[in-house]
């Protein structure tokens, strides 16, 4: 296992230094100078060239990626083009509104998917579990902006039940979670219930029959543990689709969080935090999948080794 | 003295209702047997065999599998049809089963001693501690060395011959009246079958429960049964005490079967066979199932099928060729 | 039997396994599944090897067609080492070996017809000219026992004996001189078993075949056999002509096979010798005799020193500190 958790450590360095690399290229390709956002209309040629030089935008490209390595080397991750703050200050303040926000997703994925994965299951081929498998299909489908924009009309514009955008109190917690949840909860409950019909139908189930076990001992004591294996990968994997679905959701909802500055900062060609906020988005899904595969290790070894 | 009848199985029919049409898997078994008794249940594959002792405890795969006729009486009372609850208060306490995958007849991630001990808690009502401790002594008396720390391990961490033992230590936890073995050592190596065929043989004489054992292994049956079934095409063929029966079979399939085994004592230049193959499940024939094979078989035997004649008692065979119908339709007066 | 040369020679046969490392520091892990084997294989004989699961058996069999590489040793087919073949000579010598698994539907493509099949297996060994094909895969299914009308049907249109016979007339497309037959009446029904054990008996007379047949079941292999060897744990423990081996067993571990084996026949339930324990792992097998762990007369010297094959009497040799005792 340590072997597994060093090799896997050791691989982030160059998964880091790839994303770094592309969205710098990529920041470079895109049409728009810095310099020129950042000095304001009808800046001068001279106070432009300033700008760059004193930003160092002259350099040559690589130089430019070396000096930013080397600062993320030493935990500085440059300062703002357009406030001039540390990026690392600004994703300090965002990223625990994100990370919050994505818990909440995470929570609703897993809860609504488990519960209406394993009840599909229970009885298979019943109403209900037709009609939470039509909602599944839909969930997956539907794409998050579109979603959140249906249930912001719904029910904050035409029922007025919840606050429309904002991250103020409780209530502003909920639409966003739903809508950046929903999709994944959808996909768990579909592993979920296709996962719990496998198990139900192996052996060992047979056996816990045999022994009179209670039928829901059976269903959560002896199927949902082995169920599970599957459904965490793909829970993983959501963790994942859930950061990239931030960058929308936030807009949508007008939530400040990582996604939200990211766009801002794109859309002002502000290089140094779009960098920093990948960065640590990378991170963030790089580590969660570390932890997933481990979980995976610890669960699926019982069954591998036969 | 009459021996007391632990379990009746009587005229047991179980079907299975599939989008090809009906398979009549088990068609009529009956057997009965007597406390601390071993009776054998062989046959090939797809002769209902399995399906058999699944249905005891009704464990069949439903749908589409049903029990459509018989009755299957525990110590005289039929437990056909019994409602869920109840029929839980028989599996794993006066009926239990062991099967033929010991790989994955046990869950994966459930400690072994676990597995055991929540079988006690339900049907002794123990507490978890003196559960626990049960479920080790049973680890023991199955012949698991180092038994507390086997209990804490979960089954990949045991050897196939190991996890076998496991199941029989659950199997026997609340000593019932009746084990069920389904193929129990088909999956091991020869000198691990030997051990836990021993094992059995050796908690049956302490223990005092009546096993059906179900094997397609002849020289199992002969090791450990007082009496054998044969069944043929989910019907009971032939049936009677063991040693009568290997030494004089009735029915032209057990003899054909017993001809077809490679002889380990003895040299042989060519093996008997059985020629074509079982009829399907889906349709059998009107007359004797095991008629086209039958080098013996006459125009009788293909119009109606033979009852299981009782020769003497306990031996029973399901040919015309033991029926006085034989006889008069060899001189001509039928 | 003078001297014969034998068609196959095996020498010094090892085949090691090596696990990925589980721990940091920790050593790589070796699984030794056939550990320095030798024998010999006579045109015309049926030489079976008989053990249970993870003796190596099988392993054998797989090595000599180098479907896994071995790690070492020497494996000579009309006296050309297999191990030293380039891929290409080797395909050329696979013509005259040929394997049977234990489960042929496993190895049957499902959407290939009998006929597709065996046309393919004699157009890649290119032995039988195009034209005289279509005579040469009537006569196999004549050979077999099947009808030439099933030359059309798929795999899942046969029954498990039925698919087991186009699995022997595939394997007899392209006229090999050595047939492997890795457990391959086992999954099969008694009666069916004894079709199939009949069959590979006739056709072995018929056509001159030599049988390397591996298999768990020893009165299966006690029908079949000419010589047999006996292996435990990767290594050979005794090796004999059937007569002699049966009659007299010497190694410890055969005379406890044997006892093991319930039987129907009569006046035959002898004293059993029931073996303590499991087989132990093939990761780190015991030292010295690798059956000392299990063996009711084991010795200290039994657990220092390995015990070498030798000749008890005529062609029978076994591997035991203590044989003449046990004579």
């Amino acid at each position: 296992m340590a072997v597994f958790i060093l090799k896997r450590l050791a691989q982030v360095i160059p998964v880091i230094l790839g994303v770094t690399l592309v969205v710098f290229l990529i920041m470079q390709m895109v049409p728009g100078d810095s310099a020129v956002i950042l000095a304001g209309e009808g800046a001068s040629e001279q106070t432009i060239e300033d700008l760059r030089e004193s930003l160092g935008l002259n350099k040559p490209i690589y130089v430019q990626y070396f000096d930013y390595i080397k600062g993320v080397v030493q935990g500085d991750f440059g300062n703002s083009l357009k406030n001039g703050k540390p990026v690392l200050e600004e994703i300090s303040t965002r990223l625990p509104i994100t990370f919050e926000l994505a818990m909440y997703s995470i929570a609703i994925t897993i809860i609504l998917g488990l519960i209406a994965g394993i009840v599909s299951a229970i009885r298979p081929y019943s109403w209900l579990d037709m009609s939470f498998m039509v909602i599944a299909l839909l969930g997956i489908s539907l794409p998050s902006f579109w979603l959140g924009i249906l249930l912001m009309y719904t029910f904050a514009i035409n029922l007025g039940w919840l606050p429309v955008a904002g991250w103020e109190s409780p209530m502003h917690i909920i639409l966003p979670a739903i809508t950046l949840g929903a999709g994944g909860a959808a996909i768990v409950a579909r592993m979920t219930r296709s996962s719990m019909l496998e198990v139900v139908n192996q052996d060992f189930i047979r056996t816990a029959k045999a022994k009179g076990l209670k039928g829901y001992v059976i269903i959560f004591k002896h199927a949902l543990r082995n169920a599970m294996i599957p459904v965490i990968t793909v829970v993983g994997l959501q963790f994942g689709s859930l950061l990239g679905g931030t960058v929308l959701v936030e807009s949508v909802f007008a939530v400040n969080g990582l996604g939200r500055m990211i766009v801002d900062a794109i859309r002002t060609r502000d290089l140094p935090v779009v960098q920093g906020g990948v960065l640590v988005a990378s991170l963030i899904f790089v580590f969660v999948n570390l932890i997933v595969d481990i979980l995976y290790r610890v669960f699926n070894k019982r069954i591998d080794l036969n | 003295m009459e021996q007391q009848k632990v379990l009746e199985v009587k005229n047991l029919k179980t079907h299975f209702f599939t989008k090809e049409g009906v398979s009549k898997a088990v068609d009529g078994v009956s057997f009965y047997l007597n406390k601390g008794e071993t009776i054998g249940v062989v046959g090939e594959s797809g002769c209902g065999k399995s399906m058999t002792s699944l249905s005891i405890l009704n464990l069949i795969p439903s749908p589409p599998g049903k029990i459509v006729e018989g009755e299957i009486l525990l110590h005289g009372k039929n437990i056909v049809g019994l409602p869920q609850e109840e029929l839980r208060q028989i599996r794993g306490k006066k009926i239990s089963m062991i099967f033929q995958e010991p790989m994955t007849s046990l869950n994966p991630v459930i400690t072994v001693g676990e597995q055991i001990a929540e079988t006690i808690r339900l049907h002794e009502k123990l507490p978890r501690k003196q559960a626990w401790d049960k479920a080790v002594e049973m680890l023991r008396i199955v012949g698991i060395p180092s038994p507390e720390k086997r209990a804490k391990q979960e089954p990949y961490q045991l050897s196939g011959g190991m996890r076998q033992r496991v199941m029989i230590a659950m199997a026997l936890a609340c000593s019932p009246d009746v084990l069920i073995a389904d193929e129990p050592t088909t999956a091991l190596d020869v000198t691990i079958q030997a051990q836990i065929l021993e094992i059995l043989k050796d908690l049956q004489q302490k223990m005092g429960m009546s096993i059906i054992f179900i094997t397609h292994d002849l020289g199992v049956v002969s090791e450990m049964c007082d009496k054998v079934a044969v069944m043929y095409a989910g019907q009971v063929i032939e049936e009677g005490a063991t040693e009568e029966l290997f030494e004089q079979p009735l029915h032209p399939y057990t003899r054909g079967l017993i001809d077809s085994l490679p002889k380990l004592y003895e040299e042989q230049d060519e093996l008997q066979t059985i020629e074509g193959s079982v009829p399907s499940p889906y349709k059998y024939p009107v007359g004797c199932r095991y008629a086209d094979r039958c080098p013996f078989a006459r125009d009788l035997c293909r119009e109606a099928q033979p009852e299981l004649i009782e020769m003497a008692k306990g031996r029973k065979v399901r040919c015309y060729q033991y029926s006085e119908k034989w006889n008069l339709q060899e001189s001509g007066e039928l | 039997m003078g001297e014969v040369q034998p068609i196959l020679e095996v020498t010094n046969l090892k085949q090691y396994f090596y696990l990925k490392k589980e721990k940091l520091f920790g050593e790589k892990q070796i699984v030794r599944a056939v550990d320095d084997i030798s024998f010999q294989l006579y045109e015309g004989e049926t030489l079976s090897i008989v053990g249970e699961s993870g003796c190596g058996k099988s392993t054998t069999g797989r090595s000599i067609l180098r479907l896994d590489e071995p790690t070492d040793g020497s494996i000579s087919l009309f006296g050309e080492n297999l191990l030293e073949m380039t891929q290409k000579q080797l395909r050329v010598a696979r013509k005259d070996i040929q394997i049977i698994f234990q489960d042929p539907y496993a190895s049957l493509n499902p959407r290939r017809t009998i006929r597709q099949m065996l046309t393919e297996a004699m157009s890649i060994q290119d032995v039988v000219p195009k034209e005289k094909q279509e005579a040469r895969m009537i006569e196999l299914m004549q050979l077999v026992g099947l009808q030439p009308e099933y030359l059309e049907r798929y795999p899942h249109e046969f029954s498990g004996g039925q698919r087991q016979r186009i699995g022997i007339a595939r394997a007899l497309s392209v006229n090999p001189k050595i047939i492997i037959c890795d457990e391959s009446v086992s999954a099969l029904d008694v009666s069916i078993q004894a079709q199939i054990l009949n069959l590979l008996k006739k056709l072995q007379k018929e056509l001159g075949l030599t049988l390397l047949f591996i298999s768990h079941d020893l009165s299966v292999v006690r029908h079949i056999s000419d010589r047999v060897i006996v292996m435990y744990l990767g290594k050979i423990v005794e090796i004999a002509n059937k007569k002699s081996l049966f009659d007299t067993p010497v190694h410890p571990y055969t005379r406890a096979l044997f006892s093991a084996i319930p039987t129907v026949e009569k006046g035959q339930k002898r004293e059993r010798i029931i073996l303590k324990g499991d087989v132990p792992s093939p990761l780190n097998p015991p030292s010295g005799c690798r059956f000392h762990t299990r063996c009711p007369f084991a010795t200290e010297q039994c657990k220092q020193q390995e015990p070498q094959l030798v000749e008890v009497k005529d062609g029978h040799k076994t591997a035991c500190h203590y044989w003449e005792n046990f004579l």
